[in-house]
């Protein structure tokens, strides 16, 4: 039987690995070569590593850490952050990525995935969007780490990254981001009942019974933890775990 | 030596890795000449079929295969490359290798299954058709990382290696005298696929 796939996020920022909440107050979590290197040897799933400055403060791509981090890595990876060309792409490829995230470059530039997945493959092409709500409850996707606001509404966006060819959603809810109060149930349902790709639920996993609850209440494809990952507990200090394949099986079962 | 066809449809870098990490030496190349003097080959592949044997095709490889599987060398497929061994697939329109008979079939799923999503993506689990010393070591609770939208039907029950359960059994794994292919990621698999490997060094 296919197992629910349950991963990491992890966040880069210049070269060191942090945790924000609601996107905002990135605290310093370690190194991410030897983070990367203790959820391998813990044998995770699958593995997703965003690089939230990459983007932003238009830094490009870190492709000398990302090196070291795939040579020793033995599961699938997912990148995203600052990925603006085809070329990007087939540099991360070829280093072991088995995945890429498009965020802001795929509203920017919408055809990209579109030629990305007819490059590629879909399977490979994951697309990330970011949702705030608003002030009168409605969703938003955000890019630019939630700076700038695309005004599309996330089912819409789900459905267009769809037609043009993304492979996967990385659906993340930027209020629950490093809240611990659990994902955004609404908002999941609302994803995955619009497209027919297998949605990573993301944003605001504070226990197991969150993680379940993404998937037989939201219609999750996969769960990707974050906080949980890298923190002893809310307000706890740093320390790299995961849950058990004993403990994963259990919530699945 | 093992030669990784390096035709630019594939993840050499993990592929590669992986190979180094498990103790065996191994190079990338898209030459006839270095392909004809490999010790044992690996295919990998990713993304369409189509642009697969169009490459090869391109980098005139297409040949040089056939007559290293023809001559005994070790073929190995991995995912698009297992494919690949095939005579082609419904996802494309050109001839593949023809080295293990049979064709490449998307997912299709009855009205119990039609939830399913598509491509079968994740851990699975893997089980044994036969015996052969590709698979030793993996009888016992081995998952390994899937990818794919199409599978291989073999013509012959006999080549079939390894089977999944996704919606239905599905063949996994090929072999017919030294041509091999699995569906499955095994340089993204863990120990797992370090176990695959080795085995595969093995040979």
């Amino acid at each position: 039987m296919l197992a629910t796939r349950l991963m990491p996020c992890l966040l880069m920022s210049n070269g060191a690995l942090v945790k924000t909440v609601r996107f905002k107050n990135p605290t310093y979590v370690g190194d991410p070569v030897n983070a990367v290197r203790i959820f391998n040897q813990k044998e995770v799933d699958e593995l997703v590593l965003l690089d939230i400055e990459a983007t932003t403060h238009n830094r490009g791509i870190d492709y000398e850490t990302l090196e070291k981090i795939v040579s020793e890595c033995f599961m699938p990876i997912c990148y995203g952050g600052g990925v603006n060309t085809l070329e990007d792409m087939r540099r991360l490829f070829s280093l072991g990525m088995e995945k890429i995230s498009l965020g802001a470059a795929a509203f920017e530039n919408p055809d990209l995935v579109r030629q990305a997945s007819a490059e590629f493959g879909n399977q490979a092409i994951v697309v990330t969007l970011d949702v705030k709500k608003g002030i009168f409850g409605g969703y938003s996707v955000l890019t630019h780490q939630g700076k700038k606001d695309t005004r599309v509404h996330p089912v819409e966006a789900a459905r267009k990254m769809e037609k043009l060819g993304a492979g996967e959603i990385l659906l993340n809810s930027i209020d629950q981001d490093g809240t611990w109060s659990g994902f955004d149930m609404k908002l999941l349902r609302e994803v995955t009942k619009a497209v027919h790709l297998p949605v990573i639920a993301s944003g605001g996993a504070g226990s197991l019974q969150d993680v379940r609850l993404a998937v037989s209440e939201g219609g999750a494809s996969a769960v990707a933890i974050g906080s949980m990952a890298v923190f002893q507990g809310k307000d706890l200090g740093v320390l790299i775990k995961f849950p058990s394949r004993k403990d994963q099986e259990a919530v699945f079962a | 030596m093992i030669v990784v066809v390096d035709y630019g449809a594939g993840n050499i870098g993990s592929v590669l890795n992986m190979i180094r990490k498990v103790g065996g030496q191994a190079t990338a190349s898209a030459k006839p000449e270095e392909l004809r003097s490999a010790q044992k080959i690996l295919l990998p592949g990713v993304g369409s079929f189509d642009n697969a044997m169009r490459k090869l095709d391109q980098l005139e490889l297409v040949q040089p295969l056939q007559d290293c599987a023809a001559a005994g060398i070790p073929l190995f497929g991995i995912c698009l490359g297992m494919q690949l061994l095939s005579y082609g697939s419904e996802e494309g329109v050109l001839p593949g290798l023809g080295l293990i008979p049979g064709r490449v079939r998307r997912f299709q799923f009855d009205a119990n299954h039609c939830m399913l999503k598509i491509p079968h993506m994740g851990w699975n689990q893997v089980s044994m058709c036969k015996k052969h010393p590709l698979a030793d070591g993996l009888e016992t609770e081995a998952r390994f990382y899937f990818v794919h939208s199409y599978h291989y039907e073999c013509e012959n029950p006999t080549d079939e290696l390894i089977k999944t359960h996704y919606g239905y059994d599905f063949t996994s794994g090929v072999q017919r005298g030294n041509i091999m292919g699995v569906q499955f990621h095994p340089e993204k698999s863990h120990r797992f696929g370090m176990q695959l490997f080795k085995n595969f060094i093995g040979l």
